[in-house]
């Protein structure tokens, strides 16, 4: 846990800073602030990796068949094509 | 009408339904080629890999015959998805009409926080350190999750679907997107916490 206002600050802009969604004042408040603090850097990154890792847990292949039954609800087929 | 006067429309008319049957055909097969990540994302709206197939199948079904209201050149898997989740709405108020609890979450450091008390802080630095949360895991927290915040986190997480296309999938303003997810993301990381950490 932290009390520093910073790392509580930085803590608020991390979802935006992965999602790139943040105005460009407040990245280099969250950058600013990840240069000098050993804190909030290994957690962001730590978010980063758990991201890429919930995406990949929670990614599960079509299964075999499903392509057959959904190509069969195509509509006939001209002639000729 | 004459014989001369007839032929030309006819023919006319026989283009038409050429051209009509090729576009038909070129947009079936874009479909189908996004299969695989349209059931990606619907996995993981509902409970079972069953009821995914159908989900699916039943998206397909509705996407061949109202082909004709897709725009060319627009995202074709946001469109499916729009399908999709309309269909899940509707089949969500038939079968489950759970009230939507709001559940409490934690801030954002919070897992991290909470692996550091069990790992140390110099854990957080490794790069395997999120394998201390099971995968199992991973896919129950996720399908523990109000399902207004699960679909905006499997949408944009899973899906790597914009806010934008978020909202426009699930008719509800960006706002509600970003507030959604970011608060679906902290309860999900709170879930993990507790159902993986302890």
């Amino acid at each position: 846990m932290t009390e520093d206002p910073d790392c509580e600050k930085c803590e608020e802009l991390l979802q935006g800073y992965l999602d790139r969604d943040l105005a460009a004042e407040e990245v280099l408040i969250a950058e600013g602030h990840l240069e000098d603090c050993d804190y909030c850097r290994r957690r962001y990154r730590f978010e980063a990796q758990l991201r890429r890792y919930i995406r990949i847990s929670a990614s599960e292949r079509m299964p075999a068949g499903l392509l057959a039954k959904l190509a069969q609800l195509r509509g006939p087929t001209a002639d000729g094509l | 009408m004459s014989e001369s006067g007839a032929a030309e429309p006819e023919e006319d008319a026989g283009r038409r339904v050429a051209n009509e049957a090729r576009e038909r055909v070129h947009f079936e097969e874009e479909a189908l080629g996004l299969a695989d990540q349209v059931y990606r994302v619907a996995r993981r709206m509902v409970g079972t890999r069953e009821e995914a197939e159908e989900l699916v199948q039943d998206t397909y079904a509705r996407a061949f015959r109202s082909w004709k209201s897709f725009t060319p050149g627009t995202n074709m898997r946001a469109w499916l998805l729009r399908i999709l989740t309309n269909l899940n709405t509707d089949r969500g108020r038939k079968i489950q009409r759970t009230p939507d609890q709001q559940p409490l979450e934690e801030s954002d450091y919070y897992l991290a926080n909470r692996l550091a008390a069990v790992e140390g802080e110099q854990a957080l630095e490794q790069e395997q350190v999120v394998e201390r949360l099971s995968q199992g895991g991973v896919v129950n927290a996720l399908a523990e999750l109000p399902h207004d915040f699960r679909d905006v986190v499997v949408l944009v997480d899973l899906g790597e679907f914009s806010y934008a296309d978020a909202a426009q999938i699930l008719d509800v303003p960006i706002g509600t997107v970003m507030s959604r997810l970011h608060r679906g993301r902290r309860i999900l990381k709170k879930t993990l916490a507790e159902e993986s950490l302890t």
